[in-house]
């Protein structure tokens, strides 16, 4: 706990002062935006934006306190986002009367157990879901005794459990890595993840709205465009290079790494978005506001989370 | 009479773990007599109702449960005691001689009309029994003779989506869907109408508010 406090070091509180520096831009630009458009389809994007903005100052708020817990704090957070995106995934996914136990177990047993073995610091998180839970789902599925779609219900419930609590609990693993160089463990890692992919989406949207002309997948995704991604993934790369000093990393090693999150996040949006089409709706939930479900905002970081994980550990981590 | 301190613990949650969201399609929530009715598929229904309405209006809105399972012991302390439910014998159509059968359920509607008296709401699950979800059942006729006696309320028809997956009849651990309590436009009675045409037309109603 000791190590901890002393973690909170001023780089981090550089990290979450810049943030905060930003949103208070943000929120003075858009109250003057919101005087002086005119149009009501403008002032409707404006609005929406506001709201937005709004909801980050909740968010900022609430993920900086729990950094300032320290591990279990971020666990918890993490561990409580993952219950409520798998329960908004749960609720889209069509799902029988005889896959009521089993979807008991799936949230109070293996999403708690998933951060739970994080907490403790046991590799096994990385098998329990993919192994464990892949084989107790069908077998309780079986036992329940109803053969319809049999395959497609025990398919649609491990991968939700796979993308809500597996690979969102990734994200929080990266406060168990021991990194070469004495850095960690630390929150920055963390930190600079969530800043990279979350201001990835934020400056896609800037750029889609401001310069968007080409769709980039009309039938998935029909707000993003060409402009927006390049716009975005290049800006959010930029700024990822020039929060290095917060990493383990070089400029160069943090602009790639960057790269890599704003990359995989835009390919979580993708994903996500097609699923939400598919069963006819247009956000997960609506506990943000003007941002819709957990899940609308934890897409990006839900793809981006393993593989920042596994690259890091592969080459600055202490094997 | 202020609503019992538990109910406030009690709504607060069942709310949390239904998660649920509640729109007014074409209503608003009035200070006046009303009768909600929706579809019924779980235990859990009459308290996700019941808190689904704004606050100012929880304390004037009584429930109606079925007096077989609610009037034991706990269940009693939590519908009666607490939510001040109005139980009722089930309607068991055709049990009894027609003319036993109608007595009865006569005796309900009196018990229903005096436990509104001239403040209180009712919450009502016109198909007598918790359905699967997928299908609402045909409305029993309790509907039908209530508007006859007290012309002058406001019916508002509710669609709950999603209980039966949060708590399906005979399961008590929930699964924490995200369930959504929609309340439709007020409906005419006009006691000219054919009672089986007002029990189809408030089915319809009922099922109209269905999001999927």
């Amino acid at each position: 706990m000791t190590q901890w406090f002393a973690a909170i070091n001023p780089q981090l509180l550089w990290a979450v002062g810049g943030v905060l520096g930003v949103l208070a831009v943000a929120t003075i630009a858009g109250l003057v935006i919101k005087l002086v458009v005119k149009t009501p389809s403008a002032q409707g994007t404006i609005d929406n934006l506001n709201k937005r903005i709004r909801s980050w100052w909740v968010m900022v708020a609430i993920f900086a306190l729990t950094l300032a817990v320290g591990p279990i704090g971020s666990l918890v957070l993490f561990g409580i986002l993952s219950f409520l995106a798998l329960r908004e995934y749960i609720t889209l996914v069509p799902t029988r009367r005889a896959d009521h136990h089993t979807l008991f177990w799936t949230f109070f047993l293996f999403t708690p157990l998933q951060y739970f073995l994080l907490g403790i610091k046991w590799s096994g998180f990385v098998i329990v879901i993919p192994v464990y839970a892949f084989l107790f789902i069908p077998a309780t599925m079986a036992l329940a005794g109803d053969i319809q779609d049999f395959l497609e219900r025990a398919a649609k419930i491990q991968w939700g459990l796979m993308i809500c609590v597996y690979c969102m609990s990734y994200a929080p693993a990266l406060l168990t890595l021991d990194i070469r160089g004495g850095y960690g463990p630390d929150a920055k890692l963390l930190l600079f993840l969530v800043i990279v992919d979350q201001l990835s989406d934020v400056l896609q949207y800037v750029w889609g709205k401001l310069l968007g002309r080409h769709k980039i997948a009309p039938v998935v995704s029909p707000n993003k465009t060409w402009e927006g991604f390049i716009g975005g993934v290049l800006s959010a790369t930029a700024v990822g290079a020039g929060l290095w000093w917060m990493t383990p990393f070089t400029p160069a090693v943090a602009a790639a790494m960057s790269l890599l999150i704003t990359l995989l996040g835009f390919a979580g949006g993708l994903v996500m978005s097609a699923i939400k089409r598919d069963r006819g709706v247009k956000d997960y939930g609506t506990l943000i506001e003007g941002h819709g479900g957990i899940l609308d905002r934890m897409d990006s970081v839900i793809f981006a989370a393993p593989v920042f994980f596994h690259v890091v550990r592969f080459f600055y981590g202490i094997l | 009479m202020s609503a019992h301190p538990l109910a406030g613990v009690i709504a607060g949650a069942a709310r949390f773990v239904s998660g649920v969201q509640v729109v007014w399609l074409g209503s608003r929530p009035q200070a006046r007599q009303t009768v909600y009715f929706a579809n019924h598929t779980s235990h859990l229904d009459f308290v996700v109702l019941w808190s689904s309405l704004p606050e100012n209006l929880r304390e004037q809105t009584r429930p109606v449960a079925a007096q077989d399972y609610w009037e034991s012991g706990l269940r009693r302390k939590v519908a009666v005691d607490v939510f001040n439910a109005l139980l009722v014998p089930r309607g068991r159509e055709g049990a009894g001689g027609q003319n036993g059968a109608s007595a009865r359920a006569s005796e309900t509607i009196d018990h229903l009309v005096l436990g509104m008296g001239d403040c209180y709401s009712l919450i009502i699950f016109p198909e007598g029994t918790r359905g699967t979800g997928e299908e609402v059942a045909p409305f029993k006729s309790g509907l039908y003779y209530l508007c006859r006696q007290k012309p002058g309320v406001q019916l508002v028809p509710v669609y709950m989506e999603n209980l039966n997956r949060i708590l399906p009849k005979g399961e008590f651990l929930p699964v924490p869907f995200i369930g959504r309590v929609a309340f439709g436009p007020p409906m005419a009675f006009d006691a000219a109408e054919p009672k089986a045409d007002f029990l189809a037309r408030a089915r319809d109603a009922v099922c109209s508010l269905r999001q999927s």
